[in-house]
């Protein structure tokens, strides 16, 4: 079970990301994380929400067209190296990153999101060198 | 079903009544429309010249512009006793143009949108709704006296409030859909919002569309929406030349068949102005062979079509309009380049990547043009790779290059950004300053 991430289309016109985010408030659904770069036309809007399936639906109501992508969660602790750690493992099984965001910073350790080419092979690498995997209900959760 | 005998004469005997007919129209309006008797006067050409169908070529054109320059009555040739209706074209691009009609004008207008209504799928069994505007515009009224004729049950529901319109739709059982294409493909598009499947609760047999072109590609977006079951067929004619009520296609969908003893068609050079040979393409002419109030000779469509006069399958006879490849007023230059944005639709319609809803927009930066089109990404096409999104503007793009020969810019927009239409569609806006369209 890999972690929901919301891609939502956003054309590049004042007030869409205003609009969806807009959306998700008033269905009471929680944004633990965001990530959008800054594109010509359009973007994607990556999100981890509170209820994947449930803010897919109304945005789809609002007219926006999304996606529901599998990306892993690791916990990395605060420690030098230790995104060096995970690249490495990731880039020895052979396995291509996509992206990656920051997903947050607590205390104890930080925590990024990344979509991978083989997120399978990329998670039981990740863990093979010592590295915590976020399970989905608690980075829905956070 | 062919509706009335002569649709299915042979080639003598139509030319016969389309001489006879053409004599007396230029015989009577030379008499009782001083417009045209000046233009026939200035090229020096008497009604006693017709002596063959081919002598109309000597007969001077009437464009919209004539029409405009006598607004409102100038081309009645008949006492305004005599009128008994009046429409109007919705004059978008400038003061409308007006149509009038004898009694006996209507008669003739109800039997020739019968034998249409007829051809393209009607019958005395058909449950039809009229989903084009009731007012000024000649289509709605005009496809509900042919269908009237024919012994269809009617349901007068215009335009507006599409959801509405889907509810009748199911509760009445409706077949037969009279509206533009864009239009019914919106009907279709809400009614999935509406959580229905078009398919199944509405079980149209036959779409009788006008109004606006009708592509290869819409009409297979239409039956694949609408279900396997739907014979598509689109009918002609415009308001200055009374209405719907010229052409319209039977289901063998290779043409539109002319009411002949109605209107004598040509194709002329639009440059030049001199008439085609049968069979090549340039724009359509027609001349009212059976007019009271405004007997119009010689038209000029703008409308691009060629004429076909192998026999049809259907029965009919009579000389058949191909399919239109747009107008000459519709025709954009682009680059040097003549584009029609029938081409255009044709490439996007083919793409399951996107929706059937697009807007072309022609700009000018510095002195170069510049074509962008907006089309909205299919739902269920939404990725989460920029390259994938990227590869769908880039194959649009490399599609048209082929067809065109020109590039384009491909706004990807999410749904139902669009506008959509009830009447007629215009997907097109030039923003070039106007000097510039002239070239």
């Amino acid at each position: 079970m890999f972690i929901k991430q919301l891609s939502i289309f956003i054309e590049n016109r004042p007030g869409r990301i205003n609009e969806a985010t807009k959306a998700l408030a008033e269905s009471n659904i929680n944004i633990v994380c965001v990530s959008l770069s800054d594109t010509a036309d359009y973007g994607i809007f990556r999100l981890i929400v509170s209820n994947p399936k449930a803010a897919q639906e109304v945005l789809t109501e609002k007219g926006f067209s999304s996606t529901l992508t599998d990306v892993v969660g690791v916990k990395l602790p605060h420690h030098f190296g230790m995104l060096n750690k995970m690249t490495e493992a990731i880039t020895k099984a052979g396995v291509d990153l996509s992206y990656i965001y920051a997903f947050n910073s607590g205390k104890e350790n930080a925590a990024v999101i990344i979509k991978t080419s083989d997120n399978e092979k990329a998670e039981s690498a990740v863990k093979a060198a010592g590295l915590e995997v976020l399970n989905p209900s608690a980075a829905y959760n956070l | 079903m062919i509706w009335a005998k002569e649709e299915t004469l042979s080639r003598s005997e139509i030319e016969e009544i389309q001489l006879a007919k053409l004599k007396k129209t230029v015989a009577y309006v030379y008499e009782n429309l001083p417009a045209y008797r000046v233009k026939m006067d200035a090229v020096g050409v008497k009604p006693d010249h017709i002596k063959t169908l081919a002598d109309v070529r000597h007969l001077p054109f009437i464009t919209k512009q004539d029409m405009r320059d006598q607004y409102p009555f100038g081309w009645f040739a008949v006492p305004q006793k005599d009128i008994v209706r009046i429409h109007a074209s919705s004059g978008t691009t400038g003061k409308p143009t007006v149509v009038g009609y004898t009694r006996r004008d209507l008669e003739n207008w109800a039997e020739c949108v019968a034998r249409l209504a007829c051809a393209g799928g009607a019958t005395p069994e058909s449950v039809a709704q009229i989903c084009f505007g009731y007012g000024m515009f000649t289509g709605a009224l005009g496809l509900h006296s042919g269908l009237e004729r024919i012994g269809a049950a009617i349901i007068p529901s215009s335009t507006g409030n599409t959801q509405k319109q889907i509810m009748y739709m199911k509760d009445f059982g409706t077949s037969l859909l009279v509206a533009t294409p864009s239009y019914a493909l919106r009907i279709a598009e809400v009614a999935m919002e509406m959580g229905l499947n078009p398919q199944k609760d509405i079980n149209l047999k036959v779409g009788l569309f006008g109004s606006e072109m009708l592509t290869e590609a819409i009409r297979a977006e239409c039956v694949k929406v609408f279900g396997d079951q739907i014979l598509v067929t689109s009918n002609y004619g415009m308001s200055e030349i009374g209405g719907p009520g010229v052409s319209g296609e039977c289901e063998y969908l290779c043409g539109f068949h002319i009411n002949e003893d109605h209107f004598l068609c040509e194709v002329i050079d639009p440059k030049t102005g001199e008439v085609l040979p049968m069979g090549e393409k340039g724009e359509l002419v027609v001349t009212c062979l059976d007019k009271e109030a405004q007997p119009l000779v010689r038209y000029r469509t703008r409308d691009i079509t060629r004429l076909i006069c192998e026999p049809c399958k259907c029965g009919r006879t009579t000389i058949r309009m191909e399919n239109f490849s747009g107008r000459t007023d519709d025709m954009l230059k682009i680059k040097g380049v003549n584009v029609f944005p029938s081409q255009i639709e044709e490439v996007l319609l083919s793409m399951d990547e996107i929706g059937p809803h697009y807007e072309i927009i022609v700009e000018k930066v510095g002195h170069t043009d510049k074509l962008t089109i907006r089309v909205e990404l299919a739902p269920e096409k939404m990725t989460d790779d920029y390259q994938k999104l990227n590869a769908i503007g880039k194959k649009i793009n490399a599609k048209l290059k082929v067809i065109l020969g020109l590039d384009t810019i491909i706004k990807l927009e999410s749904p139902n950004t669009l506008q959509r239409f009830e009447g007629k569609a215009k997907r097109v806006r030039d923003l070039r300053p106007k000097e510039t369209l002239m070239n």
